[in-house]
């Protein structure tokens, strides 16, 4: 939103008062703020950034970003976005929750939407996904994949997310074979576990070295070097979040999709539309919000043997009658 | 071969870093140019972002009390001749102690609570920097590469404690149930609701007063007391100090626990005073941004309660320019802090020469006339 | 002694050079003239522009005014290399040389003469064998520079200078770091490069050098000029009233000791420096009332670790030091506790040990004493007690400028000397430890200095003075211990000692050992 800076104070001033007057006012101002890894992470957040950069070309609506430095940002980026007049904020990521929670409370005429984290207030909805059930398929491939029985997991940081990736995994691999052994890796305890492919591509090698030859990553731009490890030793990765088959054909087995951008587009397009609702919305594979990737470049390693086992699970899990475990907390 | 060329007090003091600020402004004008806004407007809206309104001088004020806490706490470890790196983590784990106490006592009088608290964030900020000092102080560690590894160690003991052991369960964040709200710092605005005046709500809380009286206690701890006096004469010599039967070793272990405790504070402020709850990398830099205020604030308490604000500003007044030039994102505004930084440290010297000169120059004109 | 040649022009002639530091004015139209083949003196007290005359000769600081002119013809010397080209060289008090390289690699350093080093060095041989048959200068080209005794490291610097040209010599107080007898050797070398021609600037506060070696002397006192004489129509007495600007007393006046009880004695003393080498081995001697005891020695032959052992800032692998009736090195009491005995130690490198240059004359006469119940009240230090006592110290030491506040290394040498004595004579300690009192100090304030020890020794305390100055352990002391390679190698009563006999127990010791 490229406003002549002269009037921006006087804009700001209508819209705050037109905002207050008339709830959901005519002004559609769509807002979002990303979290630490900021919107060029490969990750999370640029997935989170690809979904507001479509809603803006395809409607012409600028939506006003911001990335946050420093943990008491979090709300007070939310509060002047609301107090300029933002119809609807996005907040990606499990860690603004309690922000999200606080403003809301403040501004209970904007509409809210977290992503990754659930705030139950009358104002906000929360969109999780089933990370397991697609984890749950990407286990299966690799364990259908490997020859020597042994498939590998590399995490970013260790927490509850994280784990909830893994132990879709571990059960999907269980699932063809009881006896798979599955080696979990977490790259680090800083949020630079993101961001460091050579470590990446050290505990990829060290999982090859021990006889994994499938190996699944869950840890932002240092899936990178799992990746590129992968292909250097001559073995199989799984990609994360968004479809990374592409990256290295013949090397990734497939990617564990998550639509973040999906789910950000459509907050935002709900919100315009006037269809947008509160309340709890957990996207899986019947939702299509996960799902594992078969395309062009991995259909050389992902035999239709492998595909048709895995198909049938997925129509098992989205029917209800194969249930993935989920993670909790404690 | 050094001259004896010298600055008058006032003009060390405040001259020359605000022409190291000037100059760090002139230059990032430049780069705001290069990327198509008007660096006028910039400028404007920082300041404006700083402290145009009761909001953003709360803000501002805020982030500063984390700076206050952390430049202090480099400060007094360099008086000692010690390079304390690890400001981060001694405040990761300092806050970790204030968050113990109030998650633990949380329904306690806030009277009673805020000791504990305030002995909690000082007690394990100290506690974490205890070791490299001792290593230092005994084995010749140096203290620069121990405290990195510290704030990396720390790091790797919140995550795990946040994920594993005090996470409130049932959620995905990594962080603490919310502490009992009698723990919770008075915010500024509740404080001066009860005398009557009107204030923005901001996160600015008691902790600030509780920064600038940590301030004022180091004063006349390093000038007005003979362990601060013992401290100095280790940092400037160490041999004198021995000379004069002080161990140089017990100093240096009793300045990086000071150092520690000090750092720890930012917990108060960014927990008990804001968040409410422990949660994953709150320090947020701060520690290491406390490296450039005490430099800046040439370690002493008053110019680092100064350059805490200048920080603070440039913080808060940053985050509004990102926020109103989509242009500008926030690693430009890294860009300004660092620039400042470096104008105000490293290139230090740059400035004082030619200063000197223009200063010496003035002076013998001045007495030529007398 | 020669007839000058006096159609020459002058190697050196400096005209009407001044420059200002701040508010300190350095040297004030300083002129002087240094004839071509002849050996010449520049004196004067620490702080009278020396220094400074030197390093704007040699290009390190440049003149605000004045010009220099090289054999009659102006020269702009604005950097090192400019000071080289014009064929002048300098020989620093702190050799610059690379210590683990060979002689040869150190004289080549910077005039290498291309990329491959194996032609250079061949060529930097033949040229350094030819300058040390005509002057005499016996140096093992091959060695390392750092296994060479100091005296043969000073004529790798001169070889150093002269292989690069110099046709101009100065000399930075040469005689510091050398036995007498390593002294009269340079001496006789810089005789020699008088004979071939070369011209030699000696710069040094040492009147005897002086006397002994220079044709003429140019006297500075307060950055000027204030006498240039022929050596030979003066006398020390005279050099010494024109650097001070009064009449001085060059011999120490004082009266016959009289020696009382034993105070402290050490025995057995072993000490090891830092780098793990034994220093101090197996010492033993004992101080008594109402007398001063020199150690005199070349530099670096344990004295330094001698009495950092005895003041307490280094503990002794072994050994007694006993003292008010207890073995100080058993119950390893620190500095502190030794002054609280009446142990006081006036150290010998006062800028880095003695005080701290950064803080004030106010903050540093509390310097060991910082704990003492006068200074403090309760938690706080007692700034105003602080303050008066360094006022009534400043006043009874007449030191200058008498300001509290200062801080001290705005104090001249002499200045802080007295500031540090002050700290530590006026407790009246049984035993005062002191090294190199007087290093650094103009002869004003030496002369106040040794009054104040002398008044020491008379109220019946011990002194124990170390100092590399022959003269003043002569001067000082009523009996003298002479160390060489860590052991007390000789004792003498002042009555046997002469500056030979000392001369040859600190040299001769050295030698058999090697």
């Amino acid at each position: 939103m490229i406003i002549s800076s002269r009037f921006s104070s006087w804009l700001i001033a209508v819209l705050v008062v037109t905002t207050a007057l008339a709830a959901g006012a005519k002004d559609f101002s769509p807002a979002i703020v990303y979290d630490f890894g900021g919107k060029f992470d490969r990750s999370f957040n640029q997935s989170a950034s690809e979904g507001a950069a479509r809603f803006t070309t395809e409607t012409g609506t600028a939506v006003r970003e911001f990335e946050i430095t420093n943990a008491a940002q979090r709300e007070q980026a939310m509060q002047q976005m609301a107090r300029r007049g933002a119809t609807i904020i996005v907040a990606i990521g499990f860690t603004q929750a309690s922000a999200v929670e606080k403003v809301a409370k403040q501004f209970p005429n904007v509409m809210f939407t977290i992503v990754d984290a659930v705030v139950d207030l009358p104002n906000v909805q929360s969109v999780n996904f089933r990370e397991q059930e697609s984890s749950f398929l990407c286990g299966m491939a690799a364990a259908l994949a490997s020859k020597t029985g042994k498939v590998g997991f590399i995490g970013g940081m260790d927490i509850p997310l994280i784990r909830k990736f893994a132990l879709g995994y571990v059960e999907g691999a269980k699932f063809v074979n009881p006896s798979a052994e599955v080696f979990q890796n977490m790259t680090g305890s800083t949020p630079a576990a993101w961001g460091d492919p050579t470590k990446g591509a050290e505990l990829a090698k060290s999982q090859f070295g021990r006889g994994a030859d499938v190996v699944f990553h869950a840890a932002g731009a240092t899936g990178i070097g799992v990746m590129q490890a992968a292909k250097d030793s001559g073995r199989l990765s799984i990609g994360c979040d968004s479809n990374q088959d592409y990256l290295h054909p013949g090397s990734v087995l497939t990617s564990a999709v998550k639509r973040v951008d999906v789910a950000t587009y459509k907050a935002f397009l709900d919100a315009k539309n006037g269809t947008w609702k509160p309340g709890q919305i957990v996207l899986g594979l019947a939702e299509q919000g996960v799902d594992y990737s078969y395309d062009e470049f991995n259909r050389a390693v992902l035999t239709p043997e492998m595909k048709q086992k895995i198909d049938a699970a997925k129509a098992d899990i989205i029917s209800g009658k194969l249930k993935v475990s989920e993670y909790k907390v404690q | 071969m050094s001259t004896p060329k010298q600055l008058p007090r006032w003009a060390d003091l405040i001259l020359l870093p605000l022409v190291g600020l000037a100059a760090a402004l002139l230059l990032s004008c430049g780069v705001i140019a290069l990327l198509g806004e008007s660096p006028w407007q910039a400028m404007r809206l920082m300041v404006d972002g700083a402290f145009g309104s009761q909001e953003s001088i709360g803000y501002s004020l805020f982030y500063a009390t984390n700076f206050i806490f952390t430049g202090l706490a480099v400060a007094v470890a360099f008086h000692a001749g010690l390079f304390n790196i690890g400001g981060e983590g001694q405040a990761y784990i300092g806050g970790l102690g204030a968050g113990l106490v109030c998650l633990w006592l949380g329904h306690w009088p806030f009277w009673a609570v805020l000791p504990l608290a305030v002995m909690g964030a000082a007690g394990f900020g100290a506690a974490w920097a205890f070791l490299p000092g001792l290593l230092q102080a005994k084995r010749g560690s140096h203290i620069v590469i121990t405290t990195i590894m510290f704030n990396f160690i720390a790091s790797a003991l919140m995550t795990y404690l946040l994920v594993n052991v005090l996470i409130k369960p049932g959620q995905q964040s990594p962080e603490t149930r919310e502490f009992g709200s009698n723990s919770w710092m008075p915010f500024a605005h509740e404080i001066l609701a009860r005398v009557g005046l009107d204030f923005t709500a901001t996160p600015l809380n008691l902790a600030f007063v509780l920064a600038l009286g940590a301030a004022g206690l180091v004063w006349v701890f390093i000038w007005h007391t003979r362990w601060g006096y013992a401290l100095r004469v280790v940092g400037q010599s160490p041999e004198a100090a021995v000379y004069a039967g002080i161990s140089p070793s017990r100093i240096t272990i009793m300045a990086m626990l000071l150092s520690g405790a000090l750092a720890g504070g930012l917990g108060l402020n960014e927990l008990m005073g804001s968040q409410h709850r422990i949660l994953i990398d709150f320090p947020g830099g701060a520690g290491f941004v406390g490296i450039a205020v005490a430099l800046m604030g040439r370690n002493h308490p008053v110019g680092i309660v100064f350059s805490a604000i200048l920080f603070g500003a440039l913080y808060q007044g940053g985050s509004q320019l990102t926020f109103d030039m989509p242009r500008v994102n926030r690693d430009m505004v890294v860009v300004i802090q660092g620039l400042v930084i470096l104008s105000c440290g490293a290139l230090e010297n740059m400035f004082r020469q030619p200063l000197t000169a223009l200063l010496g120059r003035r002076r013998k004109s001045g007495e030529g006339r007398s | 002694m020669v007839e000058k040649i006096t159609v020459l022009p002058p190697a050196l002639e400096l005209r009407s050079i001044s420059k200002r530091f701040g508010a300190v004015q350095a040297n004030r139209a300083v002129s002087f003239q240094v004839a071509a083949g002849s050996v010449h003196g520049l004196i004067g007290e620490n702080g009278a522009g020396k220094s400074t005359v030197m390093n704007i000769v040699y290009g390190f600081h440049r003149a605000d005014d004045g010009e220099i002119l090289v054999n009659g013809r102006p020269v702009k010397i604005s950097s090192t290399q400019d000071a080289i080209a014009a064929g002048i060289g300098m020989v620093h008090q702190h050799f610059m040389l690379v210590e683990n390289f060979t002689v040869i690699e150190n004289v080549m350093l910077g005039v290498e003469g291309g990329p491959l080093l194996a032609e250079g060095i061949a060529k930097a041989r033949e040229a350094l064998a030819k300058l040390g048959k005509d002057y005499g200068l016996d140096v093992p080209l091959d060695a390392i520079v750092g296994s060479l005794p100091v005296g043969l490291q000073q004529r790798v610097e001169i070889m150093k200078a002269l292989h690069r040209g110099a046709q101009i010599l100065i000399l930075d107080e040469p005689t510091a770091v050398l036995t007498p007898q390593e002294a009269d050797q340079l001496f006789r070398l810089l005789g020699r490069l008088r004979e071939q021609g070369k011209t030699v600037l000696l710069v040094t506060h040492k009147l005897r050098e002086i006397m002994a070696i220079t044709d003429r002397v140019t006297v500075m006192r307060q950055g000027s000029v204030v006498a240039e004489v022929e050596t030979k129509d003066t006398s020390p007495r005279e050099l010494a009233e024109k650097m001070v600007g009064r009449s001085v007393l060059l011999q120490v006046q004082k009266g016959p000791a009289r020696p009382g009880a034993e105070l402290l004695t050490v025995s057995n003393l072993e000490v090891r420096d830092a780098q793990g080498v034994m220093r101090v081995k197996r010492v033993g001697f004992k101080l008594h009332g109402g007398e001063i005891v020199g150690i005199a020695g070349v530099a670096g032959n344990g004295q330094s670790e001698l009495l950092e052992a005895l003041a307490g800032m280094r503990a002794p692998v072994g050994g007694e030091i006993r003292f008010g009736g207890r073995d100080l090195v058993a119950e390893k009491i620190d500095p502190r506790g030794r002054r609280e005995l009446g142990l006081a130690h006036v150290p010998e490198d006062r800028l880095r040990v003695g005080v701290v240059t950064s803080f004030s004359a106010q903050e540093n006469l509390i310097l060991g004493y910082q704990d003492h119940e006068n200074f403090n009240r309760g938690l706080l230090m007692n700034n105003q007690a602080i303050l008066e006592d360094c006022a009534r110290k400043m006043a009874a030491y007449d030191v200058r400028p008498p300001q509290p506040g200062l801080r001290i290394a705005a104090f001249s040498g002499g200045n802080q000397q007295k500031l540090v004595v002050a700290r530590e004579v006026d407790r009246a300690p049984t035993v005062l430890l002191v090294g190199q009192p007087t290093r650094g100090v103009d002869i004003g304030a030496i002369e106040f200095i040794h009054q104040r020890l002398i008044g020491l020794r008379d109220a019946g305390k011990a002194v124990l003075v170390v100092s590399v100055e022959l003269d003043e352990i002569l001067g000082l002391a009523d009996r003298i211990l002479v160390m060489a390679g860590g052991e007390i190698v000789g004792e003498l009563s002042r009555a046997e000692a002469t500056e030979e006999k000392i001369g040859l127990l600190m040299a001769g010791v050295r030698e058999e050992k090697t």
